[in-house]
Protein backbone atom coordinates (compact mmCIF):
# COMPACT_ATOMS: atom_id res chain seq x y z
CA UNK A 1 0.00 0.00 0.00
CA UNK A 2 1.30 3.44 -0.91
CA UNK A 3 0.55 6.46 1.22
CA UNK A 4 1.58 9.95 0.18
CA UNK A 5 4.16 11.34 2.56
CA UNK A 6 5.97 14.62 2.42
CA UNK A 7 9.17 15.83 3.94
CA UNK A 8 11.90 14.03 2.08
CA UNK A 9 12.37 16.51 -0.70
CA UNK A 10 15.53 18.21 0.51
CA UNK A 11 17.08 14.92 1.57
CA UNK A 12 16.36 13.47 -1.88
CA UNK A 13 17.85 16.47 -3.68
CA UNK A 14 20.95 16.29 -1.55
CA UNK A 15 21.21 12.53 -2.04
CA UNK A 16 21.12 13.03 -5.82
CA UNK A 17 23.72 15.77 -5.61
CA UNK A 18 25.99 13.44 -3.68
CA UNK A 19 25.27 10.70 -6.21
CA UNK A 20 26.53 13.04 -8.94
CA UNK A 21 29.69 13.71 -6.96
CA UNK A 22 30.31 10.03 -6.30
CA UNK A 23 29.63 9.23 -9.94
CA UNK A 24 32.44 11.58 -10.92
CA UNK A 25 34.76 10.01 -8.37
CA UNK A 26 38.10 11.61 -7.57
CA UNK A 27 38.30 14.79 -9.68
CA UNK A 28 42.06 14.29 -9.87
CA UNK A 29 41.33 11.31 -12.13
CA UNK A 30 40.33 12.05 -15.74
CA UNK A 31 36.62 11.91 -16.47
CA UNK A 32 35.45 9.04 -18.70
CA UNK A 33 33.96 10.14 -22.00
CA UNK A 34 30.96 8.42 -23.55
CA UNK A 35 33.12 7.64 -26.58
CA UNK A 36 35.69 5.90 -24.36
CA UNK A 37 32.96 3.70 -22.88
CA UNK A 38 31.56 2.95 -26.33
CA UNK A 39 34.96 1.99 -27.73
CA UNK A 40 36.68 0.38 -24.76
CA UNK A 41 33.81 -1.19 -22.78
CA UNK A 42 32.07 -2.42 -25.90
CA UNK A 43 30.81 -5.69 -24.45
CA UNK A 44 29.06 -3.87 -21.60
CA UNK A 45 27.56 -1.55 -24.23
CA UNK A 46 26.40 -4.59 -26.21
CA UNK A 47 24.70 -6.10 -23.20
CA UNK A 48 22.88 -2.85 -22.45
CA UNK A 49 21.72 -2.60 -26.07
CA UNK A 50 20.51 -6.21 -26.09
CA UNK A 51 18.61 -6.17 -22.81
CA UNK A 52 17.57 -2.55 -23.26
CA UNK A 53 16.09 -3.60 -26.65
CA UNK A 54 17.57 -0.61 -28.42
CA UNK A 55 20.51 -0.69 -30.81
CA UNK A 56 22.33 2.60 -30.24
CA UNK A 57 25.85 2.31 -28.88
CA UNK A 58 26.18 5.99 -27.96
CA UNK A 59 23.03 5.89 -25.85
CA UNK A 60 24.04 2.63 -24.19
CA UNK A 61 27.46 4.10 -23.35
CA UNK A 62 25.82 7.20 -21.90
CA UNK A 63 23.50 5.03 -19.82
CA UNK A 64 26.48 3.08 -18.45
CA UNK A 65 28.20 6.31 -17.47
CA UNK A 66 25.06 7.68 -15.81
CA UNK A 67 24.46 4.38 -14.00
CA UNK A 68 28.04 4.30 -12.68
CA UNK A 69 28.56 0.97 -14.42
CA UNK A 70 25.44 -0.69 -12.95
CA UNK A 71 24.33 -2.45 -16.12
CA UNK A 72 20.80 -3.24 -14.98
CA UNK A 73 20.31 0.42 -14.04
CA UNK A 74 21.71 1.34 -17.48
CA UNK A 75 19.29 -1.09 -19.16
CA UNK A 76 16.48 0.55 -17.17
CA UNK A 77 17.52 3.97 -18.52
CA UNK A 78 17.55 2.66 -22.10
CA UNK A 79 14.15 0.99 -21.72
CA UNK A 80 12.71 4.23 -20.39
CA UNK A 81 14.21 6.22 -23.26
CA UNK A 82 12.98 3.66 -25.80
CA UNK A 83 9.37 4.23 -24.77
CA UNK A 84 9.68 7.91 -25.79
CA UNK A 85 10.60 7.07 -29.39
CA UNK A 86 7.91 7.07 -32.06
CA UNK A 87 8.00 3.76 -33.94
CA UNK A 88 8.64 4.37 -37.64
CA UNK A 89 7.91 0.78 -38.55
CA UNK A 90 9.39 -2.68 -38.61
CA UNK A 91 12.33 -3.78 -40.68
CA UNK A 92 12.44 -6.88 -42.85
CA UNK A 93 13.80 -9.85 -40.89
CA UNK A 94 17.60 -9.69 -41.04
CA UNK A 95 19.32 -12.18 -43.33
CA UNK A 96 22.05 -13.65 -41.15
CA UNK A 97 23.25 -15.89 -44.00
CA UNK A 98 24.64 -12.71 -45.58
CA UNK A 99 26.43 -11.64 -42.41
CA UNK A 100 29.90 -10.14 -42.79
CA UNK A 101 31.37 -12.42 -40.14
CA UNK A 102 34.02 -11.31 -37.65
CA UNK A 103 33.73 -14.71 -36.04
CA UNK A 104 32.19 -17.94 -37.21
CA UNK A 105 32.82 -21.28 -35.58
CA UNK A 106 31.17 -24.67 -35.55
CA UNK A 107 31.65 -27.20 -32.77
CA UNK A 108 30.11 -29.94 -34.91
CA UNK A 109 32.00 -29.79 -38.23
CA UNK A 110 35.72 -29.20 -38.28
CA UNK A 111 35.92 -28.61 -42.02
CA UNK A 112 32.85 -26.45 -42.44
CA UNK A 113 32.84 -24.47 -45.72
CA UNK A 114 34.04 -20.97 -44.92
CA UNK A 115 36.21 -22.37 -42.16
CA UNK A 116 36.54 -21.86 -38.45
CA UNK A 117 37.10 -18.14 -38.00
CA UNK A 118 37.93 -17.29 -34.39
CA UNK A 119 37.53 -13.51 -34.49
CA UNK A 120 38.33 -11.28 -31.49
CA UNK A 121 37.66 -13.87 -28.79
CA UNK A 122 38.56 -14.46 -25.15
CA UNK A 123 38.67 -18.19 -25.94
CA UNK A 124 42.12 -19.73 -25.54
CA UNK A 125 43.37 -16.81 -23.44
CA UNK A 126 44.93 -17.88 -20.15
CA UNK A 127 42.72 -15.71 -17.98
CA UNK A 128 45.77 -14.21 -16.32
CA UNK A 129 45.59 -10.55 -15.40
CA UNK A 130 47.53 -8.48 -17.89
CA UNK A 131 49.35 -5.84 -15.90
CA UNK A 132 50.51 -4.16 -19.08
CA UNK A 133 46.96 -2.79 -19.38
CA UNK A 134 47.39 -1.09 -16.00
CA UNK A 135 50.32 0.94 -17.29
CA UNK A 136 49.45 4.54 -18.06
CA UNK A 137 49.80 5.62 -21.69
CA UNK A 138 49.95 2.25 -23.37
CA UNK A 139 51.92 3.58 -26.29
CA UNK A 140 51.02 2.39 -29.76
CA UNK A 141 47.58 1.02 -30.43
CA UNK A 142 47.55 -2.74 -31.03
CA UNK A 143 47.41 -3.78 -34.65
CA UNK A 144 45.81 -7.09 -35.65
CA UNK A 145 47.41 -9.22 -38.36
CA UNK A 146 45.63 -9.50 -41.69
CA UNK A 147 45.26 -12.14 -44.36
CA UNK A 148 43.54 -11.86 -47.73
CA UNK A 149 39.80 -11.96 -47.10
CA UNK A 150 37.70 -14.83 -48.35
CA UNK A 151 35.09 -14.12 -50.97
CA UNK A 152 31.39 -14.47 -50.31
CA UNK A 153 29.30 -15.11 -47.22
CA UNK A 154 29.71 -18.26 -45.15
CA UNK A 155 26.69 -20.57 -45.48
CA UNK A 156 24.79 -21.69 -42.38
CA UNK A 157 25.93 -25.02 -40.98
CA UNK A 158 22.38 -26.20 -40.34
CA UNK A 159 21.82 -25.86 -44.08
CA UNK A 160 24.18 -28.79 -44.70
CA UNK A 161 22.38 -31.01 -42.26
CA UNK A 162 19.08 -29.96 -43.72
CA UNK A 163 20.16 -31.10 -47.17
CA UNK A 164 20.28 -34.64 -45.87
CA UNK A 165 17.06 -34.19 -43.92
CA UNK A 166 19.01 -34.85 -40.74
CA UNK A 167 17.69 -31.78 -38.96
CA UNK A 168 14.23 -30.45 -38.42
CA UNK A 169 13.22 -27.75 -40.93
CA UNK A 170 12.16 -24.31 -39.76
CA UNK A 171 8.82 -23.48 -41.30
CA UNK A 172 9.28 -20.24 -43.20
CA UNK A 173 6.54 -17.68 -42.80
CA UNK A 174 5.99 -13.97 -43.05
CA UNK A 175 3.51 -13.74 -40.21
CA UNK A 176 3.68 -10.52 -38.20
CA UNK A 177 5.20 -11.53 -34.86
CA UNK A 178 3.62 -10.53 -31.56
CA UNK A 179 5.42 -7.70 -29.75
CA UNK A 180 5.59 -7.85 -25.97
CA UNK A 181 6.61 -4.19 -25.84
CA UNK A 182 3.20 -3.30 -27.30
CA UNK A 183 0.77 -5.89 -25.95
CA UNK A 184 0.90 -7.70 -22.61
CA UNK A 185 2.47 -11.13 -22.91
CA UNK A 186 -0.11 -13.88 -23.21
CA UNK A 187 0.60 -17.47 -22.35
CA UNK A 188 0.99 -19.96 -23.84
CA UNK A 189 3.38 -17.96 -26.02
CA UNK A 190 4.45 -19.08 -29.46
CA UNK A 191 8.11 -19.41 -30.32
CA UNK A 192 8.44 -15.87 -31.79
CA UNK A 193 7.20 -14.31 -28.55
CA UNK A 194 9.45 -16.57 -26.48
CA UNK A 195 12.47 -15.57 -28.55
CA UNK A 196 11.68 -11.88 -28.11
CA UNK A 197 11.44 -12.34 -24.35
CA UNK A 198 14.67 -14.35 -24.24
CA UNK A 199 16.71 -11.98 -26.38
CA UNK A 200 15.96 -9.08 -23.99
CA UNK A 201 16.03 -11.33 -20.93
CA UNK A 202 18.66 -11.04 -18.22
CA UNK A 203 21.93 -12.62 -19.27
CA UNK A 204 22.57 -14.14 -15.86
CA UNK A 205 19.10 -15.63 -15.59
CA UNK A 206 19.11 -17.09 -19.10
CA UNK A 207 22.67 -18.40 -18.57
CA UNK A 208 21.71 -20.18 -15.36
CA UNK A 209 18.65 -21.78 -16.92
CA UNK A 210 20.72 -22.93 -19.88
CA UNK A 211 23.28 -24.36 -17.49
CA UNK A 212 20.53 -26.20 -15.61
CA UNK A 213 19.58 -28.00 -18.85
CA UNK A 214 23.19 -29.07 -19.29
CA UNK A 215 23.24 -30.43 -15.74
CA UNK A 216 20.22 -32.60 -16.38
CA UNK A 217 17.10 -30.50 -15.78
CA UNK A 218 15.53 -31.15 -19.20
CA UNK A 219 18.76 -32.23 -20.77
CA UNK A 220 18.72 -32.07 -24.56
CA UNK A 221 22.39 -32.55 -25.49
CA UNK A 222 23.13 -29.31 -27.28
CA UNK A 223 26.02 -28.92 -29.69
CA UNK A 224 26.90 -25.47 -30.97
CA UNK A 225 26.25 -26.16 -34.62
CA UNK A 226 27.30 -22.65 -35.37
CA UNK A 227 28.13 -19.41 -33.68
CA UNK A 228 28.60 -16.32 -35.79
CA UNK A 229 29.21 -12.67 -35.01
CA UNK A 230 29.21 -9.94 -37.60
CA UNK A 231 27.42 -7.14 -39.39
CA UNK A 232 24.12 -7.39 -41.23
CA UNK A 233 22.19 -4.74 -43.11
CA UNK A 234 18.76 -3.72 -41.85
CA UNK A 235 16.22 -3.10 -44.61
CA UNK A 236 12.91 -1.36 -44.28
CA UNK A 237 10.13 -0.44 -46.70
CA UNK A 238 9.91 3.33 -47.04
CA UNK A 239 6.26 4.21 -47.62
CA UNK A 240 7.08 7.54 -49.32
CA UNK A 241 9.17 5.72 -51.89
CA UNK A 242 7.39 2.44 -52.38
CA UNK A 243 10.58 0.42 -52.07
CA UNK A 244 12.93 -0.80 -49.36
CA UNK A 245 16.27 0.74 -48.47
CA UNK A 246 18.94 -0.21 -46.00
CA UNK A 247 18.46 2.03 -42.98
CA UNK A 248 21.57 0.88 -41.23
CA UNK A 249 23.94 -1.91 -40.37
CA UNK A 250 24.07 -3.67 -37.02
CA UNK A 251 26.30 -6.26 -35.40
CA UNK A 252 24.59 -9.43 -34.21
CA UNK A 253 25.59 -12.66 -32.52
CA UNK A 254 23.74 -15.76 -33.69
CA UNK A 255 23.88 -19.24 -32.20
CA UNK A 256 22.31 -22.32 -33.70
CA UNK A 257 22.38 -25.43 -31.61
CA UNK A 258 21.96 -28.95 -32.89
CA UNK A 259 20.20 -31.08 -30.34
CA UNK A 260 19.16 -34.63 -29.81
CA UNK A 261 16.69 -36.45 -31.88
CA UNK A 262 13.07 -36.44 -32.22
CA UNK A 263 11.12 -38.80 -34.40
CA UNK A 264 7.76 -40.42 -34.64
CA UNK A 265 5.95 -43.28 -36.34
CA UNK A 266 5.74 -41.19 -39.50
CA UNK A 267 9.07 -39.37 -39.38
CA UNK A 268 12.54 -40.86 -38.97
CA UNK A 269 14.75 -39.55 -36.19
CA UNK A 270 16.34 -36.18 -36.88
CA UNK A 271 18.24 -33.51 -35.01
CA UNK A 272 16.31 -30.63 -33.50
CA UNK A 273 17.43 -27.06 -33.07
CA UNK A 274 17.61 -24.15 -30.68
CA UNK A 275 18.19 -20.57 -31.71
CA UNK A 276 19.76 -17.51 -30.18
CA UNK A 277 20.09 -14.05 -31.73
CA UNK A 278 21.22 -10.93 -29.88
CA UNK A 279 22.55 -7.43 -30.57
CA UNK A 280 26.30 -6.89 -30.64
CA UNK A 281 29.01 -9.32 -29.67
CA UNK A 282 27.15 -11.06 -26.88
CA UNK A 283 28.17 -14.65 -27.26
CA UNK A 284 27.40 -16.15 -23.85
CA UNK A 285 23.88 -14.79 -24.07
CA UNK A 286 23.30 -16.11 -27.60
CA UNK A 287 24.33 -19.65 -26.63
CA UNK A 288 22.24 -19.49 -23.44
CA UNK A 289 19.23 -18.26 -25.39
CA UNK A 290 19.53 -21.15 -27.86
CA UNK A 291 19.61 -23.75 -25.08
CA UNK A 292 16.61 -22.28 -23.30
CA UNK A 293 14.72 -21.89 -26.59
CA UNK A 294 15.29 -25.58 -27.23
CA UNK A 295 14.19 -26.61 -23.74
CA UNK A 296 10.97 -24.60 -24.09
CA UNK A 297 10.11 -26.43 -27.31
CA UNK A 298 9.44 -29.73 -25.51
CA UNK A 299 5.72 -29.70 -26.22
CA UNK A 300 5.89 -29.10 -29.97
CA UNK A 301 8.65 -31.72 -30.26
CA UNK A 302 6.58 -34.30 -28.39
CA UNK A 303 8.96 -34.59 -25.44
CA UNK A 304 8.19 -35.43 -21.87
CA UNK A 305 7.51 -32.68 -19.36
CA UNK A 306 10.18 -33.32 -16.77
CA UNK A 307 8.96 -30.50 -14.60
CA UNK A 308 12.28 -28.75 -15.11
CA UNK A 309 12.40 -24.96 -14.66
CA UNK A 310 13.76 -24.42 -18.18
CA UNK A 311 10.73 -26.23 -19.63
CA UNK A 312 8.26 -24.08 -17.74
CA UNK A 313 7.28 -21.33 -20.14
CA UNK A 314 5.53 -19.26 -17.52
CA UNK A 315 8.41 -19.53 -15.08
CA UNK A 316 10.98 -18.58 -17.72
CA UNK A 317 9.12 -15.81 -19.51
CA UNK A 318 7.66 -14.15 -16.44
CA UNK A 319 11.01 -14.02 -14.62
CA UNK A 320 13.64 -13.43 -17.31
CA UNK A 321 13.17 -9.67 -17.57
CA UNK A 322 15.58 -7.96 -15.19
CA UNK A 323 13.78 -4.61 -15.32
CA UNK A 324 10.47 -6.12 -14.23
CA UNK A 325 12.30 -8.17 -11.64
CA UNK A 326 14.37 -5.35 -10.24
CA UNK A 327 11.40 -2.99 -10.21
CA UNK A 328 9.38 -5.31 -8.05
CA UNK A 329 12.30 -6.41 -5.94
CA UNK A 330 13.65 -2.97 -5.23
CA UNK A 331 10.29 -1.39 -4.48
CA UNK A 332 10.25 -3.16 -1.13
CA UNK A 333 12.99 -0.84 0.11
CA UNK A 334 10.73 2.18 -0.42
CA UNK A 335 8.54 3.35 2.47
CA UNK A 336 5.99 0.76 3.55
CA UNK A 337 5.35 2.41 6.92
CA UNK A 338 1.58 1.89 6.93
CA UNK A 339 1.80 -1.71 5.67
CA UNK A 340 4.29 -2.47 8.36
CA UNK A 341 2.25 -0.64 11.02
CA UNK A 342 -0.66 -2.99 10.38
CA UNK A 343 1.63 -6.02 10.59
CA UNK A 344 3.02 -4.72 13.88
CA UNK A 345 -0.45 -4.35 15.31
CA UNK A 346 -1.38 -7.81 14.15
CA UNK A 347 1.66 -9.48 15.69
CA UNK A 348 1.11 -7.61 18.97
CA UNK A 349 -2.50 -8.76 19.03
CA UNK A 350 -1.48 -12.36 18.36
CA UNK A 351 1.11 -12.18 21.13
CA UNK A 352 -1.47 -10.77 23.56
CA UNK A 353 -3.87 -13.56 22.69
CA UNK A 354 -1.15 -16.17 23.09
CA UNK A 355 -0.16 -14.75 26.46
CA UNK A 356 -3.78 -14.75 27.64
CA UNK A 357 -4.22 -18.36 26.58
CA UNK A 358 -1.09 -19.32 28.49
CA UNK A 359 -2.28 -17.51 31.60
CA UNK A 360 -5.66 -19.18 31.42
CA UNK A 361 -4.05 -22.60 31.00
CA UNK A 362 -1.74 -21.89 33.96
CA UNK A 363 -4.73 -20.81 36.07
CA UNK A 364 -6.65 -23.97 35.22
CA UNK B 1 9.32 13.72 -59.94
CA UNK B 2 11.88 12.78 -62.54
CA UNK B 3 12.55 9.28 -63.76
CA UNK B 4 15.71 9.24 -61.72
CA UNK B 5 13.69 8.77 -58.54
CA UNK B 6 12.58 5.36 -59.76
CA UNK B 7 15.95 3.91 -60.60
CA UNK B 8 17.46 1.22 -58.38
CA UNK B 9 20.30 3.73 -58.03
CA UNK B 10 18.22 5.66 -55.57
CA UNK B 11 17.91 2.65 -53.31
CA UNK B 12 21.69 2.38 -53.48
CA UNK B 13 22.51 5.96 -52.55
CA UNK B 14 19.88 6.17 -49.83
CA UNK B 15 21.23 2.96 -48.29
CA UNK B 16 24.74 4.31 -48.48
CA UNK B 17 23.76 7.61 -46.86
CA UNK B 18 21.90 5.76 -44.08
CA UNK B 19 25.03 3.82 -43.11
CA UNK B 20 27.61 6.55 -43.68
CA UNK B 21 29.50 7.78 -40.60
CA UNK B 22 27.92 11.21 -39.92
CA UNK B 23 31.29 12.95 -39.54
CA UNK B 24 32.50 11.66 -42.93
CA UNK B 25 29.29 12.70 -44.62
CA UNK B 26 29.40 16.17 -43.03
CA UNK B 27 33.00 16.68 -44.15
CA UNK B 28 32.37 15.57 -47.75
CA UNK B 29 29.11 17.49 -48.00
CA UNK B 30 30.78 20.62 -46.60
CA UNK B 31 33.61 20.28 -49.11
CA UNK B 32 31.10 19.88 -51.96
CA UNK B 33 30.20 23.42 -51.04
CA UNK B 34 26.63 23.72 -52.30
CA UNK B 35 23.89 24.99 -50.06
CA UNK B 36 20.67 24.80 -52.05
CA UNK B 37 17.59 26.45 -50.61
CA UNK B 38 15.01 24.02 -49.27
CA UNK B 39 12.05 23.71 -46.99
CA UNK B 40 11.18 20.76 -44.80
CA UNK B 41 8.17 18.64 -45.67
CA UNK B 42 8.90 16.70 -42.52
CA UNK B 43 11.33 18.16 -40.02
CA UNK B 44 14.06 15.78 -38.80
CA UNK B 45 12.57 13.33 -36.33
CA UNK B 46 14.25 10.64 -34.20
CA UNK B 47 12.40 7.37 -33.82
CA UNK B 48 12.75 3.63 -33.53
CA UNK B 49 12.50 0.82 -36.04
CA UNK B 50 11.80 -2.70 -34.85
CA UNK B 51 14.51 -5.08 -36.03
CA UNK B 52 13.41 -8.65 -36.65
CA UNK B 53 15.07 -12.01 -36.90
CA UNK B 54 13.74 -15.41 -37.93
CA UNK B 55 13.46 -18.52 -35.77
CA UNK B 56 16.40 -20.73 -36.70
CA UNK B 57 17.54 -17.99 -39.14
CA UNK B 58 15.01 -19.12 -41.78
CA UNK B 59 11.68 -19.61 -40.02
CA UNK B 60 8.99 -17.31 -38.66
CA UNK B 61 9.87 -13.66 -37.89
CA UNK B 62 10.31 -12.50 -34.30
CA UNK B 63 11.03 -9.09 -32.78
CA UNK B 64 14.63 -8.63 -31.76
CA UNK B 65 14.60 -5.03 -30.52
CA UNK B 66 14.57 -1.55 -31.94
CA UNK B 67 17.26 0.60 -33.47
CA UNK B 68 17.37 4.38 -33.54
CA UNK B 69 16.67 6.01 -36.89
CA UNK B 70 16.31 9.66 -37.89
CA UNK B 71 14.23 10.67 -40.87
CA UNK B 72 13.28 13.84 -42.67
CA UNK B 73 11.83 14.98 -46.00
CA UNK B 74 12.44 18.24 -47.79
CA UNK B 75 11.82 20.03 -51.06
CA UNK B 76 14.45 22.02 -52.88
CA UNK B 77 13.54 25.45 -54.21
CA UNK B 78 13.92 23.87 -57.64
CA UNK B 79 11.14 21.41 -56.72
CA UNK B 80 12.89 18.07 -56.16
CA UNK B 81 11.82 16.14 -53.06
CA UNK B 82 14.45 14.33 -51.01
CA UNK B 83 14.08 11.83 -48.19
CA UNK B 84 16.59 10.86 -45.56
CA UNK B 85 16.37 7.78 -43.36
CA UNK B 86 19.59 7.32 -41.44
CA UNK B 87 20.82 5.12 -38.60
CA UNK B 88 21.18 6.77 -35.21
CA UNK B 89 20.05 10.08 -33.79
CA UNK B 90 21.54 12.57 -36.22
CA UNK B 91 19.26 15.36 -37.40
CA UNK B 92 22.06 16.95 -39.41
CA UNK B 93 22.87 13.54 -40.87
CA UNK B 94 19.24 13.02 -41.93
CA UNK B 95 19.00 16.51 -43.42
CA UNK B 96 22.22 16.10 -45.40
CA UNK B 97 21.04 12.69 -46.63
CA UNK B 98 17.74 14.19 -47.80
CA UNK B 99 19.49 17.11 -49.50
CA UNK B 100 21.76 14.73 -51.36
CA UNK B 101 18.81 12.51 -52.27
CA UNK B 102 17.08 15.55 -53.76
CA UNK B 103 20.16 16.86 -55.56
CA UNK B 104 20.80 13.41 -57.03
CA UNK B 105 17.61 14.00 -59.03
CA UNK B 106 19.11 17.12 -60.63
CA UNK B 107 21.94 17.74 -63.07
CA UNK B 108 24.30 17.91 -60.08
CA UNK B 109 24.05 14.14 -59.72
CA UNK B 110 27.31 13.21 -61.41
CA UNK B 111 29.33 15.80 -59.51
CA UNK B 112 27.72 14.80 -56.23
CA UNK B 113 28.35 11.14 -56.86
CA UNK B 114 32.02 11.79 -57.48
CA UNK B 115 32.48 14.21 -54.59
CA UNK B 116 30.40 12.57 -51.88
CA UNK B 117 28.88 9.16 -52.68
CA UNK B 118 31.91 7.47 -54.19
CA UNK B 119 34.27 8.44 -51.35
CA UNK B 120 31.67 7.30 -48.79
CA UNK B 121 31.25 3.97 -50.55
CA UNK B 122 35.01 3.51 -50.81
CA UNK B 123 35.46 4.26 -47.11
CA UNK B 124 32.74 1.80 -46.08
CA UNK B 125 34.15 -0.87 -48.36
CA UNK B 126 37.65 -0.29 -47.01
CA UNK B 127 36.42 -0.58 -43.43
CA UNK B 128 34.54 -3.76 -44.26
CA UNK B 129 37.55 -5.20 -46.09
CA UNK B 130 39.81 -4.43 -43.13
CA UNK B 131 37.56 -6.40 -40.79
CA UNK B 132 37.29 -9.26 -43.27
CA UNK B 133 41.08 -9.41 -43.52
CA UNK B 134 41.49 -9.47 -39.76
CA UNK B 135 38.85 -12.21 -39.57
CA UNK B 136 40.67 -14.18 -42.28
CA UNK B 137 43.87 -14.00 -40.21
CA UNK B 138 42.03 -15.81 -37.38
CA UNK B 139 40.87 -18.67 -39.58
CA UNK B 140 42.11 -22.00 -38.26
CA UNK B 141 44.38 -24.04 -40.52
CA UNK B 142 43.96 -27.56 -39.25
CA UNK B 143 46.77 -30.00 -39.73
CA UNK B 144 47.00 -33.56 -38.55
CA UNK B 145 49.80 -34.42 -36.18
CA UNK B 146 52.00 -37.32 -37.30
CA UNK B 147 50.55 -40.41 -35.74
CA UNK B 148 52.85 -42.63 -33.82
CA UNK B 149 51.74 -45.83 -35.51
CA UNK B 150 54.85 -46.65 -37.46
Amino acid sequence: MYVAVKGGERAIDNAHAWLAEERRGDPAVDELSVAQIREQLALAVNRVMTEGSLYDSDLAALAIKQARGDLIEAIFLIRAYRTTLPRFGAAHPVDTAKMACDRRISATFKDVPGGQVLGPTFDYTHRLLDFKLAAEGEGEAPDAPRNPAQEGAAPHVTGFLNREGLIQTEDASDATPPDLTREPMELPAGRPLRLQALTRGDEGFVLSLAYSTQRGYARNHAFVGELRIGAVAVEMDIPELGFAIEIGEITLTECETVNQFTGSKTEPPQFTRGYGLVFGQTERKAISMALVDRALRWKELGEEDQGAPAQDEEFVLMHCDNIQATGFLEHIKLPHYVDFQSELELVRKLRREAAQTQMQEAAE
Amino acid sequence: MTDKTKTPDRRGWMSLLAKAPPADLARLWGAFGEAPGYSYLRAPEVGGVMVRGRTGATGAPFNLGEMTVTRCSLRLESGEVGHGYVQGRGKTHATQAALIDALMQTDRAAALRAAVLDPLRDALQAARAARAEKAAATKVDFFTMVRGED
